[in-house]
């Protein structure tokens, strides 16, 4: 599952790349520009993407971190 | 005046916020920096988006849009709701970790933990604010300019009765101040033509140097007191404000654009009338370019300079734990979008006949000129004073909730990296570290506010420049996090080979006069950002170097990888 959430993120970079809207001047419920709704779209792909990173790919192991143990800073 | 009332007081409301949670100071320094690692999701997402977000957020994607077109959604949010939430999921949740771990405050405690190097952080150090310096001059400068403009008086042209005869213009608000009230230095400024003038000053609106001023004292006032703490409140408060704010703007907006009696029917009438090459991010005609599908793919780098944001980092260690990154992630693409959607829109409008042409001729002029007051000029004649006054606060809340955090985070890095690390251990004590903390935010403030009075307008143009600095240094964190045959040595290559490809790239634009400046791929006429490149020349030094040099001792590597 965790390939697949780090697949769909690569997807989304994919999708970002829309060349097929590049002229595409419709206005959808006639008034929405088909460009800013798709990427928009993007967002909450985006959104729901994290999401399930969050619930498959969460590095558990660093829920736990220990407190201070010093450093040579 | 409604305006400055409504400005005065927001000021104040933030004013009451920092005192308050100054309250709950502990009076620690690791309190006043990183406020305990108290802060649990919902503040870790407002203060980090508030952060992210800046001033470009409301005026300049309006500005953008109405300049270039609504293409520019996926060319500048989009791509950082992607890209944003990646670096908080693969960097920050570990630098978070290790932070805990062994006690950081700042990134470059980090470094030169993570490569065995003190000299690391001396080189790092200046680039690091180097590069936030003009990004806290664009606050400062922008903020002086949006309380000026909406405060200032607004003219209407009428036409004269006389055929052939220019239009007049009549003013229809009168601005805040009468002629007279401030020294003449504060309300007159020279003219296109050289001619000093009220108008081309502050044009009966609060002058831009005093109101630059207010807003850098109300900050200081609250990162002062409230340290992290105050700066996590003030920003969560902001950025509720701007997000609710910019909603109602939209919605009076489109309601007086539009002129219809429904929303639906106003959203329609008035998107009918952007002209095509707004909505579409391919040539039109002669003037109307486009943009080429390269640059858009090669802007995706340009987010990647979150990741390397000091005043980021500083949020970051601030979780209470791993947990609290889960609401950042998934909701800060989903907020870009309720912020920019409307934005983008309005900017769109912006650039149709059924606005552009109801403008005097001189505002058309100074709109195409200058696209950032495309927002405040739309308020300003669609909407009541009442609503002027809050769409200010909310563009000054969206400038002051980056403020905040690169002020403190600046006196913190003067402190910690500088003054702390080159100082007898022994000799600074907690009080101490707290004191001399407060006394570089002053200073920061007021070497920052010192500079915005000579106006380097340049700065506006350098805020692009600034993010592809950071993405260059991408590799450098991700690489000290991934890869355990990152070097010292490999390290230090790619600081330089960053920052000497920034500064030969700089230099190609003319220093950032040339505003369209790309690097064309070898033998074509292919355009990519410079990003592309900068991040290309650190990535391979990084690795070539780390690959030649000796690899790091496994008792460092231990500490880092698990």
């Amino acid at each position: 599952m965790k390939m697949v959430v780090w697949g769909l993120v690569v997807l989304l970079l994919i999708l970002h790349q829309d060349n097929w809207l590049w002229d595409d001047d419709r206005l959808v419920f006639g008034f929405m520009p088909i460009t800013l709704l798709y990427h928009a779209g993007i967002s909450v792909a985006a959104g729901v993407t994290w999401f399930l990173a969050t619930k498959f790919a969460w590095p558990t192991h660093l829920e736990d971190s220990s407190s201070s143990e010093g450093g040579t800073h | 005046m409604t305006q400055l009332t409504i400005i005065g007081c927001y000021l104040g409301l933030l004013l009451l916020l920092g005192i308050f949670s100054s309250r709950l100071f502990k009076g620690t320094s690791k309190d006043y920096m990183l406020a305990s690692n108290s802060i649990g999701p919902f503040l870790l997402l407002m203060s980090i988006f508030g952060t992210t977000m800046t001033a470009f957020a409301l005026v300049g994607s309006t500005g953008e849009s109405f300049k270039e077109g609504v293409g520019v959604y996926g060319l500048l949010a989009s791509s950082s709701g992607i890209i944003h939430s990646l670096c908080f999921f693969v960097l920050g949740i570990k630098l978070w970790s290790l932070g805990q771990k062994y006690g950081y405050t700042t990134q470059i405690q980090y470094f030169r933990d993570r490569f065995g190097s003190d000299k690391i952080g001396l080189l790092l150090f200046p680039i690091l604010v180097g590069l936030v310096i003009p990004y806290l001059l664009i606050g400062v400068m922008a903020s002086g300019a949006v309380i000026n403009t909406m405060t200032s008086r607004v003219a209407v042209p009428v036409p004269s009765e006389v055929a052939g005869e220019a239009p007049t213009l009549v003013v229809k608000v009168p601005g805040a101040f009468k002629e007279g009230t401030f020294p003449e230095f504060l309300e007159k400024k020279a003219d296109k033509k050289g001619n000093v003038t009220f108008s081309a000053g502050s044009n009966g609106g609060l002058p831009k140097e005093l109101a630059s001023l207010i807003i850098c004292v109300v900050v200081l006032v609250y990162v002062f007191y409230g340290g992290m703490r105050g700066t996590a409140w003030a920003n969560t408060f902001q950025t509720i404000v701007f997000m609710i704010l910019g909603m109602i703007t939209f919605y009076i907006i489109a309601m007086k654009l539009g002129g219809q009696d429904t929303l639906l029917a106003s959203l329609k009438s008035a998107s009918e009338a952007i002209p095509k090459h707004k909505l579409i991010r391919g040539a039109v005609g002669e003037g109307h370019e486009g943009i080429s599908k390269l640059k858009f793919f090669t802007y995706l780098f340009v987010p990647l300079s979150v990741g390397m944001f000091p005043h980021l980092f500083q949020h970051w260690l601030t979780a209470k734990n791993a947990n609290s990154f889960k609401l950042p992630v998934i909701a800060h693409p989903i907020f870009i979008m309720i912020v920019w959607v409307p934005c983008v829109l309005i900017g769109a409008w912006a650039a149709s006949p059924l606005f552009l042409d109801n403008l005097p001729p001189p505002l058309q002029a100074k709109l195409l000129a200058n696209p950032n007051i495309v927002l405040p000029v739309m308020v300003n004649k669609l909407a009541t004073p009442l609503l002027g006054g809050f769409l200010t606060a909310g563009i000054l809340a969206a400038i002051m909730s980056s403020l905040d955090s690169q002020f403190l985070c600046i006196g913190t890095m003067f402190t910690e990296d500088i003054f702390k690390h080159y100082s007898k251990k022994d000799s600074i004590d907690d009080r101490k570290t707290l004191l001399i903390a407060r006394s570089f935010i002053i200073l920061v403030v007021l070497v920052t506010y010192t500079l915005s009075l000579f106006e380097p307008r340049a700065v506006f143009t350098l805020g692009v420049w600034c993010f592809s600095g950071f993405s260059s240094l991408f590799p450098l964190v991700f690489a000290s996090l991934y890869w355990k045959k990152t070097t010292k040595a490999g390290a230090y290559a790619c600081v330089l080979a960053a920052f000497g490809s920034w500064l030969y790239l700089f230099a190609q634009s003319d220093y950032a006069a040339i505003r369209e400046f790309t690097v064309k791929l070898p033998g074509t006429d292919y355009e990519t950002m410079p990003v592309a490149t900068m991040i290309l020349c650190s990535t391979v030094a990084l690795v070539v170097v780390s690959l030649l040099t000796k690899p790091p001792e496994e008792a460092r590597l231990k500490r880092f990888f698990d």
